[in-house]
Protein backbone atom coordinates (compact mmCIF):
# COMPACT_ATOMS: atom_id res chain seq x y z
CA UNK A 1 0.00 0.00 0.00
CA UNK A 2 1.77 3.11 -1.28
CA UNK A 3 1.15 6.46 0.37
CA UNK A 4 0.91 9.32 -2.13
CA UNK A 5 0.67 12.99 -1.07
CA UNK A 6 -2.77 14.22 -2.00
CA UNK A 7 -1.64 17.66 -3.12
CA UNK A 8 0.89 16.54 -5.73
CA UNK A 9 -0.72 16.26 -9.18
CA UNK A 10 2.40 14.87 -10.87
CA UNK A 11 2.42 11.92 -8.48
CA UNK A 12 -1.34 11.35 -8.36
CA UNK A 13 -1.71 11.13 -12.12
CA UNK A 14 0.93 8.40 -12.24
CA UNK A 15 -0.50 6.39 -9.34
CA UNK A 16 -1.03 3.28 -11.45
CA UNK A 17 2.60 3.14 -12.57
CA UNK A 18 4.39 2.49 -9.28
CA UNK A 19 3.60 -1.21 -9.04
CA UNK A 20 1.71 -1.03 -5.76
CA UNK A 21 -1.35 -3.18 -5.11
CA UNK A 22 -3.12 -0.13 -3.79
CA UNK A 23 -2.42 3.57 -3.40
CA UNK A 24 -3.35 5.70 -0.43
CA UNK A 25 -4.24 9.22 -1.59
CA UNK A 26 -3.28 11.11 1.51
CA UNK A 27 -5.12 14.11 2.93
CA UNK A 28 -3.51 13.79 6.37
CA UNK A 29 0.14 13.91 7.36
CA UNK A 30 1.65 14.69 3.94
CA UNK A 31 -0.56 17.76 3.46
CA UNK A 32 -0.06 20.99 5.42
CA UNK A 33 -3.09 22.55 7.15
CA UNK A 34 -3.06 25.44 4.68
CA UNK A 35 -3.37 23.06 1.74
CA UNK A 36 -6.05 20.63 3.02
CA UNK A 37 -8.73 22.21 0.80
CA UNK A 38 -6.44 22.11 -2.25
CA UNK A 39 -5.56 18.45 -1.63
CA UNK A 40 -9.18 17.47 -1.11
CA UNK A 41 -10.19 19.07 -4.41
CA UNK A 42 -7.27 17.50 -6.26
CA UNK A 43 -7.96 14.01 -4.92
CA UNK A 44 -11.67 14.37 -5.71
CA UNK A 45 -10.96 15.29 -9.29
CA UNK A 46 -8.25 12.65 -9.64
CA UNK A 47 -10.65 9.92 -8.47
CA UNK A 48 -13.07 11.05 -11.14
CA UNK A 49 -10.69 11.07 -14.09
CA UNK A 50 -7.25 9.48 -13.54
CA UNK A 51 -6.94 5.90 -14.79
CA UNK A 52 -5.83 3.85 -11.79
CA UNK A 53 -6.01 0.57 -13.70
CA UNK A 54 -6.24 -2.44 -11.36
CA UNK A 55 -4.75 -0.50 -8.44
CA UNK A 56 -7.09 -0.08 -5.49
CA UNK A 57 -7.72 3.48 -4.38
CA UNK A 58 -7.78 4.35 -0.70
CA UNK A 59 -8.11 7.87 0.70
CA UNK A 60 -6.59 8.62 4.10
CA UNK A 61 -8.75 11.32 5.65
CA UNK A 62 -7.84 13.46 8.61
CA UNK A 63 -8.60 12.20 12.10
CA UNK A 64 -12.12 12.61 13.48
CA UNK A 65 -10.82 15.06 16.09
CA UNK A 66 -9.54 17.53 13.47
CA UNK A 67 -11.49 20.38 11.84
CA UNK A 68 -10.88 18.76 8.44
CA UNK A 69 -12.61 15.41 9.00
CA UNK A 70 -16.20 16.35 8.13
CA UNK A 71 -15.18 17.99 4.85
CA UNK A 72 -12.86 15.08 4.06
CA UNK A 73 -15.79 12.67 4.35
CA UNK A 74 -17.33 14.21 1.23
CA UNK A 75 -14.62 12.35 -0.72
CA UNK A 76 -16.81 9.26 -0.36
CA UNK A 77 -19.01 10.76 -3.08
CA UNK A 78 -16.06 10.26 -5.45
CA UNK A 79 -16.19 6.51 -4.76
CA UNK A 80 -12.76 5.51 -3.57
CA UNK A 81 -12.44 1.80 -2.85
CA UNK A 82 -11.80 2.46 0.83
CA UNK A 83 -11.21 5.10 3.44
CA UNK A 84 -8.24 4.91 5.78
CA UNK A 85 -9.14 6.37 9.16
CA UNK A 86 -6.21 7.48 11.34
CA UNK A 87 -5.89 7.64 15.12
CA UNK A 88 -8.74 5.22 15.79
CA UNK A 89 -9.08 4.86 19.55
CA UNK A 90 -12.28 2.90 20.08
CA UNK A 91 -15.14 1.02 18.50
CA UNK A 92 -17.24 4.17 18.82
CA UNK A 93 -14.96 5.93 16.31
CA UNK A 94 -15.82 3.19 13.83
CA UNK A 95 -19.53 3.22 14.63
CA UNK A 96 -19.66 6.99 14.16
CA UNK A 97 -17.80 6.77 10.85
CA UNK A 98 -20.08 3.99 9.69
CA UNK A 99 -23.16 6.12 10.31
CA UNK A 100 -21.75 9.13 8.46
CA UNK A 101 -20.57 6.99 5.55
CA UNK A 102 -23.93 5.23 5.29
CA UNK A 103 -25.65 8.61 5.07
CA UNK A 104 -23.47 9.67 2.16
CA UNK A 105 -23.87 6.31 0.42
CA UNK A 106 -27.65 6.59 0.69
CA UNK A 107 -27.56 10.15 -0.58
CA UNK A 108 -25.47 9.08 -3.58
CA UNK A 109 -27.50 5.96 -4.33
CA UNK A 110 -24.58 3.71 -3.46
CA UNK A 111 -25.08 0.35 -1.74
CA UNK A 112 -24.68 0.69 2.00
CA UNK A 113 -21.27 -0.48 3.12
CA UNK A 114 -19.81 -0.34 -0.39
CA UNK A 115 -16.96 1.93 0.69
CA UNK A 116 -14.58 -0.14 2.76
CA UNK A 117 -12.64 0.99 5.81
CA UNK A 118 -9.06 0.55 7.00
CA UNK A 119 -8.62 1.80 10.57
CA UNK A 120 -5.11 2.81 11.53
CA UNK A 121 -4.11 1.48 14.94
CA UNK A 122 -1.53 4.03 16.05
CA UNK A 123 -2.34 5.12 19.58
CA UNK A 124 -2.07 3.43 22.96
CA UNK A 125 -5.87 3.35 23.21
CA UNK A 126 -6.15 1.95 19.72
CA UNK A 127 -3.85 -0.96 20.51
CA UNK A 128 -5.68 -1.71 23.75
CA UNK A 129 -9.07 -1.60 21.99
CA UNK A 130 -8.04 -3.19 18.69
CA UNK A 131 -10.31 -6.25 19.01
CA UNK A 132 -13.39 -4.09 19.68
CA UNK A 133 -12.37 -1.82 16.82
CA UNK A 134 -11.88 -4.70 14.40
CA UNK A 135 -15.35 -6.11 14.91
CA UNK A 136 -17.19 -2.79 15.00
CA UNK A 137 -18.07 -2.66 11.31
CA UNK A 138 -18.38 -4.99 8.35
CA UNK A 139 -16.78 -2.25 6.24
CA UNK A 140 -13.38 -3.09 7.74
CA UNK A 141 -11.20 -5.00 5.26
CA UNK A 142 -7.84 -4.49 6.94
CA UNK A 143 -6.18 -3.09 10.04
CA UNK A 144 -3.09 -0.95 9.55
CA UNK A 145 -0.60 -0.58 12.39
CA UNK A 146 1.16 2.79 12.46
CA UNK A 147 4.38 2.70 14.48
CA UNK A 148 5.47 6.32 14.19
CA UNK A 149 2.40 7.86 15.80
CA UNK A 150 2.14 4.90 18.18
CA UNK A 151 5.66 5.57 19.47
CA UNK A 152 4.78 9.21 20.04
CA UNK A 153 1.56 8.13 21.77
CA UNK A 154 3.31 5.91 24.32
CA UNK A 155 6.54 7.88 24.54
CA UNK A 156 8.82 5.06 23.45
CA UNK A 157 11.90 5.36 21.27
CA UNK A 158 11.36 4.20 17.71
CA UNK A 159 14.05 1.79 16.49
CA UNK A 160 14.66 -0.25 13.35
CA UNK A 161 14.93 -3.39 15.45
CA UNK A 162 11.34 -2.81 16.57
CA UNK A 163 11.10 -4.41 20.01
CA UNK A 164 9.18 -1.35 21.23
CA UNK A 165 6.35 -2.08 18.80
CA UNK A 166 6.32 -5.87 19.10
CA UNK A 167 3.23 -6.10 21.29
CA UNK A 168 1.33 -3.55 19.21
CA UNK A 169 2.18 -5.36 15.97
CA UNK A 170 1.11 -8.67 17.48
CA UNK A 171 -2.14 -7.18 18.78
CA UNK A 172 -2.99 -5.89 15.33
CA UNK A 173 -2.27 -9.26 13.74
CA UNK A 174 -4.35 -11.10 16.37
CA UNK A 175 -7.39 -8.89 15.94
CA UNK A 176 -7.15 -8.97 12.14
CA UNK A 177 -6.81 -12.75 12.09
CA UNK A 178 -9.66 -13.23 14.54
CA UNK A 179 -12.03 -11.20 12.40
CA UNK A 180 -10.63 -12.46 9.09
CA UNK A 181 -9.20 -9.30 7.58
CA UNK A 182 -5.74 -8.26 6.41
CA UNK A 183 -3.10 -6.93 8.79
CA UNK A 184 -1.00 -4.21 7.17
CA UNK A 185 2.32 -3.42 8.81
CA UNK A 186 3.71 0.02 9.51
CA UNK A 187 5.87 1.99 7.09
CA UNK A 188 9.67 1.81 7.12
CA UNK A 189 10.74 5.42 6.97
CA UNK A 190 14.40 5.06 5.91
CA UNK A 191 13.88 4.88 2.14
CA UNK A 192 17.61 4.48 1.52
CA UNK A 193 17.96 1.35 3.66
CA UNK A 194 16.69 -1.50 1.49
CA UNK A 195 18.33 -4.16 3.64
CA UNK A 196 16.63 -2.81 6.72
CA UNK A 197 13.31 -2.66 4.88
CA UNK A 198 13.58 -6.31 3.84
CA UNK A 199 14.49 -7.41 7.38
CA UNK A 200 11.61 -5.40 8.84
CA UNK A 201 9.21 -6.86 6.28
CA UNK A 202 10.43 -10.40 6.94
CA UNK A 203 9.75 -9.90 10.64
CA UNK A 204 6.30 -8.50 9.89
CA UNK A 205 5.52 -11.51 7.71
CA UNK A 206 6.70 -13.90 10.41
CA UNK A 207 4.36 -12.22 12.87
CA UNK A 208 1.43 -12.74 10.52
CA UNK A 209 1.18 -9.42 8.76
CA UNK A 210 -0.29 -9.85 5.29
CA UNK A 211 0.99 -6.62 3.77
CA UNK A 212 2.99 -3.48 4.44
CA UNK A 213 2.46 0.21 3.87
CA UNK A 214 5.22 2.08 2.03
CA UNK A 215 6.14 5.72 1.53
CA UNK A 216 8.26 5.52 -1.62
CA UNK A 217 7.82 3.61 -4.89
CA UNK A 218 11.28 2.06 -4.59
CA UNK A 219 10.06 0.15 -1.53
CA UNK A 220 7.34 -1.70 -3.47
CA UNK A 221 9.44 -4.39 -5.16
CA UNK A 222 11.43 -5.42 -2.06
CA UNK A 223 8.19 -5.86 -0.12
CA UNK A 224 6.59 -7.87 -2.89
CA UNK A 225 9.65 -10.13 -2.92
CA UNK A 226 9.24 -10.85 0.81
CA UNK A 227 5.52 -11.55 0.72
CA UNK A 228 5.60 -13.55 -2.50
CA UNK A 229 5.43 -17.31 -1.92
CA UNK A 230 8.59 -19.14 -2.98
CA UNK A 231 8.59 -21.74 -5.73
CA UNK A 232 9.06 -24.40 -3.06
CA UNK A 233 6.08 -23.12 -1.08
CA UNK A 234 3.91 -23.02 -4.20
CA UNK A 235 4.94 -26.51 -5.22
CA UNK A 236 4.17 -27.87 -1.76
CA UNK A 237 0.81 -26.12 -1.71
CA UNK A 238 -0.12 -27.63 -5.08
CA UNK A 239 0.80 -31.09 -3.79
CA UNK A 240 -1.36 -30.56 -0.67
CA UNK A 241 -4.32 -29.50 -2.80
CA UNK A 242 -3.82 -32.45 -5.15
CA UNK A 243 -3.66 -34.86 -2.19
CA UNK A 244 -6.88 -33.45 -0.74
CA UNK A 245 -8.62 -33.81 -4.08
CA UNK A 246 -7.44 -37.39 -4.48
CA UNK A 247 -8.63 -38.30 -0.99
CA UNK A 248 -12.03 -36.81 -1.69
CA UNK A 249 -12.36 -38.68 -4.96
CA UNK A 250 -11.56 -41.93 -3.17
CA UNK A 251 -14.16 -41.15 -0.55
CA UNK A 252 -11.54 -41.03 2.16
CA UNK A 253 -12.11 -38.65 5.05
CA UNK A 254 -8.38 -38.27 5.64
CA UNK A 255 -5.74 -36.97 3.27
CA UNK A 256 -2.01 -37.35 3.71
CA UNK A 257 1.15 -36.15 2.03
CA UNK A 258 4.62 -37.53 2.63
CA UNK A 259 3.12 -39.77 5.34
CA UNK A 260 1.77 -36.79 7.24
CA UNK A 261 -1.91 -36.11 7.71
CA UNK A 262 -3.20 -32.96 6.10
CA UNK A 263 -5.24 -31.24 8.77
CA UNK A 264 -7.44 -28.15 8.36
CA UNK A 265 -4.74 -25.53 9.12
CA UNK A 266 -2.36 -27.14 6.59
CA UNK A 267 -5.09 -27.19 3.97
CA UNK A 268 -6.01 -23.57 4.67
CA UNK A 269 -2.38 -22.48 4.47
CA UNK A 270 -1.94 -24.25 1.14
CA UNK A 271 -5.03 -22.56 -0.29
CA UNK A 272 -3.78 -19.19 0.90
CA UNK A 273 -0.34 -19.70 -0.69
CA UNK A 274 -1.92 -20.54 -4.03
CA UNK A 275 -4.37 -17.63 -3.87
CA UNK A 276 -1.49 -15.26 -3.10
CA UNK A 277 0.57 -16.71 -5.95
CA UNK A 278 -2.30 -16.06 -8.34
CA UNK A 279 -2.83 -12.54 -6.98
CA UNK A 280 0.87 -11.78 -7.49
CA UNK A 281 0.81 -13.21 -11.04
CA UNK A 282 3.21 -16.00 -10.11
CA UNK A 283 0.88 -18.63 -11.50
CA UNK A 284 -2.37 -18.92 -13.36
CA UNK A 285 -5.56 -19.69 -11.46
CA UNK A 286 -6.10 -22.79 -13.58
CA UNK A 287 -2.84 -24.29 -12.30
CA UNK A 288 -3.83 -24.19 -8.64
CA UNK A 289 -6.15 -27.15 -8.57
CA UNK A 290 -8.50 -25.09 -6.42
CA UNK A 291 -12.03 -25.10 -7.60
CA UNK A 292 -13.47 -28.01 -5.78
CA UNK A 293 -13.45 -28.28 -2.05
CA UNK A 294 -9.68 -28.47 -1.70
CA UNK B 1 -17.81 20.78 -4.17
CA UNK B 2 -21.33 21.08 -5.48
CA UNK B 3 -22.70 22.44 -8.74
CA UNK B 4 -23.32 26.14 -8.24
CA UNK B 5 -25.50 27.01 -11.17
CA UNK B 6 -28.24 28.40 -9.01
CA UNK B 7 -26.23 30.74 -6.89
CA UNK B 8 -23.43 33.25 -7.38
CA UNK B 9 -20.12 33.17 -5.56
CA UNK B 10 -18.80 36.61 -4.68
CA UNK B 11 -15.08 36.99 -5.05
CA UNK B 12 -13.76 39.27 -2.35
CA UNK B 13 -10.00 39.23 -2.92
CA UNK B 14 -7.31 37.52 -4.99
CA UNK B 15 -7.17 33.76 -4.44
CA UNK B 16 -4.35 31.47 -5.52
CA UNK B 17 -3.91 27.72 -5.79
CA UNK B 18 -1.39 25.32 -7.35
CA UNK B 19 2.34 25.52 -7.91
CA UNK B 20 4.86 25.93 -10.70
CA UNK B 21 5.94 22.28 -10.34
CA UNK B 22 5.76 20.00 -13.35
CA UNK B 23 2.22 18.69 -14.06
CA UNK B 24 0.65 21.47 -11.97
CA UNK B 25 -0.93 24.82 -12.79
CA UNK B 26 -0.85 27.97 -10.69
CA UNK B 27 -4.20 29.74 -10.80
CA UNK B 28 -4.68 33.24 -9.41
CA UNK B 29 -8.24 34.58 -9.48
CA UNK B 30 -9.09 38.25 -9.02
CA UNK B 31 -12.60 39.68 -8.67
CA UNK B 32 -13.88 40.63 -12.14
CA UNK B 33 -15.35 43.86 -13.45
CA UNK B 34 -18.72 42.30 -14.20
CA UNK B 35 -17.87 41.56 -17.81
CA UNK B 36 -17.38 37.83 -17.81
CA UNK B 37 -14.33 35.62 -17.24
CA UNK B 38 -11.02 36.86 -18.63
CA UNK B 39 -8.11 34.42 -18.66
CA UNK B 40 -4.44 35.31 -19.08
CA UNK B 41 -2.72 32.03 -19.86
CA UNK B 42 0.96 31.21 -19.79
CA UNK B 43 1.65 27.67 -21.02
CA UNK B 44 4.39 25.87 -22.94
CA UNK B 45 1.59 24.15 -24.86
CA UNK B 46 -0.55 27.23 -25.37
CA UNK B 47 -0.87 26.73 -29.09
CA UNK B 48 -2.00 23.10 -28.86
CA UNK B 49 -3.98 23.16 -25.64
CA UNK B 50 -4.67 26.80 -24.82
CA UNK B 51 -8.31 26.58 -25.85
CA UNK B 52 -8.87 23.41 -23.82
CA UNK B 53 -7.17 24.88 -20.74
CA UNK B 54 -9.26 28.04 -20.95
CA UNK B 55 -12.43 25.94 -21.36
CA UNK B 56 -11.59 23.87 -18.28
CA UNK B 57 -11.04 27.01 -16.22
CA UNK B 58 -14.22 28.69 -17.47
CA UNK B 59 -16.36 25.56 -16.96
CA UNK B 60 -15.06 25.13 -13.43
CA UNK B 61 -15.84 28.72 -12.52
CA UNK B 62 -19.30 28.66 -14.07
CA UNK B 63 -20.10 25.41 -12.26
CA UNK B 64 -19.47 27.00 -8.87
CA UNK B 65 -21.28 30.21 -9.68
CA UNK B 66 -18.44 32.54 -10.66
CA UNK B 67 -19.47 34.54 -13.71
CA UNK B 68 -16.99 37.37 -13.55
CA UNK B 69 -13.28 37.11 -12.80
CA UNK B 70 -9.77 37.84 -14.01
CA UNK B 71 -7.76 34.62 -14.03
CA UNK B 72 -3.99 34.35 -14.33
CA UNK B 73 -2.99 30.79 -15.21
CA UNK B 74 0.60 29.57 -15.31
CA UNK B 75 0.50 26.06 -16.68
CA UNK B 76 3.22 23.45 -16.30
CA UNK B 77 1.57 20.59 -18.17
CA UNK B 78 -1.44 20.05 -15.92
CA UNK B 79 -4.15 17.53 -16.78
CA UNK B 80 -7.78 18.58 -16.95
CA UNK B 81 -8.52 17.27 -13.45
CA UNK B 82 -5.68 19.34 -12.00
CA UNK B 83 -6.77 22.49 -13.83
CA UNK B 84 -10.31 22.11 -12.49
CA UNK B 85 -9.18 21.30 -8.95
CA UNK B 86 -6.81 24.28 -8.76
CA UNK B 87 -9.42 26.62 -10.27
CA UNK B 88 -12.03 25.59 -7.70
CA UNK B 89 -9.59 25.99 -4.83
CA UNK B 90 -8.43 29.43 -6.00
CA UNK B 91 -12.04 30.57 -6.37
CA UNK B 92 -12.98 29.39 -2.90
CA UNK B 93 -9.99 31.20 -1.46
CA UNK B 94 -10.92 34.33 -3.42
CA UNK B 95 -14.42 34.09 -2.01
CA UNK B 96 -13.08 33.40 1.49
CA UNK B 97 -15.33 30.35 1.63
CA UNK B 98 -14.75 26.71 2.35
CA UNK B 99 -16.69 23.68 1.10
CA UNK B 100 -19.15 23.68 4.00
CA UNK B 101 -20.22 27.24 3.29
CA UNK B 102 -20.80 26.46 -0.39
CA UNK B 103 -22.91 23.42 0.53
CA UNK B 104 -24.99 25.41 3.00
CA UNK B 105 -25.87 27.96 0.34
CA UNK B 106 -27.31 25.35 -2.03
Amino acid sequence: MLFLPGNNPGILQNAALFGADCVILDLEDSVSPAEKLAARNLVRHALGSVDFGEVEKIVRVNATTTPFFRQDLEILRSRPDAIMLPKVNSAQDIIDFDALASGIEEDEGMPKGSIYLVPIIETAQGVLNVWEIAKASSRIVALNFGAEDFSASVGCQRTKEGSEIFHARNSTVLAAAAIGVDAIDTVFIDVDDEKGLIEDTQLAKKLGMTGKAVIHPRQVDPIHSVFAPTEKEIDHAKRVVAALKEAKEKGSGVASLDRRMIDAPVAARARRVLELAVAMNLMDETETGLGGDA
Amino acid sequence: MVEGKNFGMELRKAGCAGTLESSDIMITIHPGNGEGIEIVLESPAKQQFGKAINSAITESLMAIGVHSALVEAKDRGALDCTIKARTETAALRAAEMDDDEVRAKK
